[in-house]
């Protein structure tokens, strides 16, 4: 486990430019009533990323920031309202339905929920086979074999192939999706929180299980979670997103060192530790702002102990910050 | 609120709680005894599909079909609630034991909004809404509740659907659902693994202070143990079906007397040391069907001896505290 | 393991499936039960009708014209429901009008089901403008009386058993379709379905493989509740002479024709009547049971 060793290549796997997605909400009675236009949730606004082949790049960043949403517009679960995803040289945005299937081939996910991501109407032998039986690459006892050694592979008894997801507890189930992801070998992988739903004695064998493939296979992982020790472990680098944007960027152990972003700060300040006590929490004031009407200036202006004047009405862009980390902050440039 | 000898709340006793599968039975949960004192949090930790989700179901009257109990008794205020009728108990869930599930989307109906999920619960079991504008009243405590948990602009969002919503987002619902009829006891399955670190501490709070003001008492099913040692005044560690460990949440984390729990402990990620390796526990929790009568973590056992193959009890390891390990003592040191 | 478990019939479930779990529930309902029973009972004598029947169907014997039922004055206990104008044993006829019933029942639900499980998908899943072209079909279709459209169609068509089954299924289809469409709103949504498109699979096997084994037990129980409407508006139709043609037994044209003699001869009209009435009720009950079973959300 020391990531560190896999230097990422020149030209990124994955790159991201300008990436939006708005989603349009309807209002209450009160507003249609009124005759309000329908209003719009701006989930994630203007993301740039790369992440080189072989490198993992962990995302973090308050919940409903729009996480999810930017790793399914990546792979086009959702179309993208604005931006371009490249992967590999191709321009994924724009691709028609039959490149694209050919390319879900390379790119999958494991999504966050493992109660809703399994069908209840099938066993698990069909879940994990789906893959295969798609793109035509396996049938019969060749499926079931490639389908067992998956299961294998991620913890799961071969015993249970005929058993349905509601038979599993909730950690058993994720492994599901989790071999679900791997049958075909992908290249990249978007891991949605793949680890929160585990025990911790669990967690290290699938954060093992991830590392070693990564390692013998050369897989690329977009890994998003809360759990800033998980991330810290298995990412190279780390974006930090706020209100859907990225606000801090950079090799994971710089970041962690020193967060430049006071929202990184925060965060980092509250993770609960075993040991006790820690370091002061830094207490976020105030409500959470709302992507229906975002606040001015500097998104997190509502809520940053360091505001000052100029936050309210400047919003600060991402900027290099030597050391390969960068931020989105006005007070790293008088620093 | 501050009782000087805690009465017990919930005390579960010798409860057993069994699926039947192709493979055979299966005994999600056997003899787990556990109480829950007013006022207090205890906290809940072990493998996954260690029976922690099933036995709290079991609590509630909630196992899923064909599971059953097949043994033990659950009492709450003094009342048997395996003997309850399914109307009597759902009273009881309503109003004085609220439980969030730990599948969040699955536990929102996804053709319903939100609004009219917590105000049905509200006007089901709230019983001091006033006579006149219930559902007003229900309709403004809803997103009270919304705003409290941390969801933005909750007038707005209250009549979305559920998939509108990101996971945490979810996830923080169902515990507005479940706090707002403001139970005596609340089971919190997982209810922060979808949160990041500064909202986790926001509804943890919320919950800690609804502990102060109403005396209710919590239980808080986790993977995190850092979320144990902050919040929970005792801990039950849960193994293969069995409670492995209990005791004050310091003093189990500090010195574990349960090999499992020192496995646990072993096993986590640490900020502090990132270059520190993760030590997961080698092998796999034993095949529920075939469990036998010794302890069923001696396989994976470093320090495992003939003896550990015969029947297991809890034994008592100190203040309050209990091992179901032969060698429990031999650790103290 | 020394369980005890609740009952005997839980230990031999063997897997839980969800539908299992279903047929659990649904055995356990002694009235639906009894209903399901008894459907299957006219089902095996309907198709058994030679081997049931006591007599020919057609057989007239105009000796024993409007003869009464056994246990009247004048009856006999090998005509036990008695016989109509023409002499023919009611029993005989009823048993055979079974038949017309049940298929033109089965045909009629069985075609529009499948038209609409089709239909409602594409609406449900495609969205966009296939939602829009079918949901306004849909709507133009439910604005029309029922049996006003029926008869329309079957004064066009011209009488005939396959006929009355076009008749019926050109609107029958819209039930099940918009059940399925909103069913299917709700599952696309859902994340095993995001989960089936992430790893590529084609339109036509999320609808049919991955969202419609997950709607199938509302659809079936939307099935047998319309069955005892379909059963009905043949009957009704058939009542007008618009259905199945003399001499063929059915149901509906039967109780027309003992409109005449309802006065003297009540039996001719009265017993093709409970028939319907045993058979739409039997459907009915069976399938509330089945709904109880299958609806989770009626499932604690
Ligand atoms: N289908 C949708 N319609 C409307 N709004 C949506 C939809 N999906 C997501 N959103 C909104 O977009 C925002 C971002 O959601 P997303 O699921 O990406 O968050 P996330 O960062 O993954 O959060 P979490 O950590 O809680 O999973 C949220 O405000 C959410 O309410
Ligand atoms: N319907 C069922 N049929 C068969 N086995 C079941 C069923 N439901 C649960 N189980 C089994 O019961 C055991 C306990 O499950 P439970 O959900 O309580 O685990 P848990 O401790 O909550 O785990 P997690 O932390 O992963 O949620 C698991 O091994 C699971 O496979
Ligand atoms: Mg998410
Ligand atoms: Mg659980």
């Amino acid at each position: 486990m020391t990531p560190a060793a896999t230097a990422p290549s020149a030209a990124p796997l994955l790159d991201v430019r300008g990436l939006g997605m708005r989603f349009s909400v309807k209002g209450g009675p009160f507003d249609r009533l009124l005759g309000r236009p329908r209003r719009e949730v701006a989930a994630v606004d203007g993301v740039d990323l790369s992440v080189a082949a072989g490198e993992t790049l962990g995302l973090i960043g308050e919940s409903g920031c729009g996480k999810s949403t930017l790793a399914r517009a990546i792979l086009r679960l959702h179309e993208p309202t604005v931006g371009k995803v490249t992967f590999d040289g191709t321009d994924v945005t724009a691709l028609g339905r039959d490149e694209l299937t050919a390319l879900r081939r390379r790119m999958q996910i494991v999504f966050q929920d493992p109660y809703a991501s399994l069908n209840p109407r099938k066993s698990v032998e069909q879940i994990i086979a789906l893959p295969l039986r798609v793109h035509g690459l396996a049938k019969g006892r060749a499926a079931r074999d490639r389908v067992v050694e998956t299961m294998e592979a991620v913890g799961l008894r071969s015993a249970w192939l005929s058993r349905y997801p509601h038979q599993f507890s909730g950690g058993q189930r994720q492994r599901i999706g989790i071999a679900r992801a791997l049958v075909l070998n992908p290249d990249f992988v978007v891991c949605d929180e793949p680890v929160s739903a585990l025990d911790v004695s669990v967690q290290a064998q699938i954060i093992d299980l991830l590392a070693k493939l990564k390692r013998e296979l050369g897989l690329t992982y977009l890994f998003i979670s809360h759990d800033l020790a998980v991330i810290g472990h298995v990412s190279d680098r780390l974006a930090v997103m706020y209100l859907g944007s990225v606000v801090e960027t950079g090799p994971t152990r710089a970041v962690l060192a020193r967060p430049r972003h006071p929202y990184t700060q925060a965060l980092l300040s509250a993770v609960p530790r075993v040991e006790g006590g820690g370091a002061a929490r830094i207490r976020l004031a105030g409500d959470l702002p709302s992507p229906l009407d975002p606040p001015s200036g500097c998104r997190f202006h509502t809520r940053c102990p360091l505001a000052m004047p100029r936050c309210k009405t400047e919003r600060p862009v991402l900027r290099p910050l030597g050391d390969g980390t960068s931020a989105a902050c006005h007070l790293t440039e008088t620093a | 609120m501050i009782e000087t000898a805690p009465e017990t709340l919930l005390s579960i006793k010798e409860l057993r709680t069994c699926f039947p599968t192709r493979a055979g039975l299966v005994t999600a949960v056997d003899g787990v005894s556990l109480d829950v004192r007013a006022g207090e949090c205890l906290g809940v930790v072990g493998e996954s599909g260690s029976g922690k989700s099933v036995t709290f179901s079991s609590v509630i009257g909630l196992v899923r079909r064909p599971g059953y109990i097949a043994g033990g008794s659950v009492t709450f205020r003094g009342r048997e609630l395996t003997a309850l009728s399914p109307a009597e108990l759902r009273a009881v869930r309503g109003r004085e034991i609220a439980m969030t599930m730990q599948d969040a989307l699955t536990a929102l109906n996804p053709a319903l909004t939100i609004e009219e999920q917590i105000v049905e619960v509200l006007l089901a079991h709230a019983v001091d809404l006033p006579r006149a504008g219930r559902k007003a009243e229900a309709r403004r405590r809803a997103v009270d509740m919304l705003r409290l948990v941390g969801i933005a602009s909750p007038e707005t969002r209250i009549g979305d659907y559920p998939h509108q919503f990101s996971g945490g987002m979810r996830q923080r619902i169902m515990i507005a659902i479940a706090l707002a009829c403001r139970p005596m006891l609340l089971i919190a399955d997982e209810p922060t693994t979808a949160l990041d670190v500064t909202i986790q501490a926001q509804v943890l709070e919320l919950i800690a202070d609804l502990r102060r003001q109403l005396g209710m008492s919590v239980v808080l099913i986790t993977h995190d143990l850092g979320v144990v040692a902050e919040y929970a005044d005792r801990l039950a560690v849960m193994y293969a079906g069995q409670v492995v460990e209990t005791g004050p949440t310091r003093a189990v984390l500090d010195s574990p007397r349960h090999p499992y729990t020192r496995g646990l402990l072993g096993s986590i990620p640490r900020l502090s040391d990132l270059d520190a390796p993760i030590r997961p526990i080698e092998g796999q929790a034993p095949e529920l069907v075939s469990a036998g009568e010794g302890c069923r973590f001696a396989s994976r056992c470093p320090m495992a001896v003939g003896a550990c193959y015969a029947r297991i009890d809890l034994v008592d390891v100190g203040p309050g505290r209990a091992a179901r390990c032969i060698r429990a003592l031999e650790t103290a040191a | 393991m020394s369980a005890i478990p609740a009952s005997p019939a839980l230990r031999a479930a063997g897997p839980a499936s969800p539908g299992r779990l279903g047929l659990q529930t649904f055995l356990a309902n002694r009235m639906s039960l009894a209903s399901a029973v008894i459907v299957l009972l006219i089902l095996a004598a309907a198709v058994a009708a030679p081997l049931v029947a006591p007599h020919d169907p057609n057989e007239t014997d105009l000796l024993r014209r409007l003869q009464p039922p056994a246990w009247l004055e004048g009856g006999e206990w090998s005509y036990l429901f008695g016989c109509d104008a023409l002499g023919r044993d009611i029993l005989s006829r009823i048993v055979f009008g079974a038949r017309v019933s049940i298929f033109i029942g089965v045909a009629v639900v069985a075609l529009a089901t499948a038209i609409g499980i089709a239909l409602g998908l594409a609406a449900g899943y495609l969205r966009g403008w296939t939602d829009i072209a079918i949901s306004r079909v849909v709507d133009v279709l439910l604005g029309f009386p029922y049996l006003i459209f029926a008869i329309a169609l079957m004064a066009m068509m011209g009488p005939g058993l396959q006929n009355i089954v076009l008749a019926l299924v050109y609107k029958e289809w819209v039930i099940p379709c918009r059940v399925v469409r909103g069913e299917t709103l709700a599952m696309r949504q859902t994340e095993f379905v995001e989960a089936a498109r992430a790893v590529g699979a084609t339109r036509g096997r999320i609808m049919f493989g991955e969202i419609l084994p997950n709607i199938l037990s509302p659809v079936i129980v939307v099935a047998t509740i319309r069955m005892a409407h379909v059963i009905i508006l043949e009957a009704s139709l058939s009542f007008l002479g618009l259905g199945v043609q003399p001499p063929t037994a059915s149901w509906g044209s039967m109780v027309a024709d003992g409109r005449a003699f309802i006065l003297d001869a009540w039996w001719v009209s009265t017993f093709p009547g409970l028939a319907i009435l045993v058979l739409v009720l039997a459907i009915n009950v069976a399938s509330q049971g089945l709904r109880d079973a299958f609806d989770p959300k009626i499932n604690d």
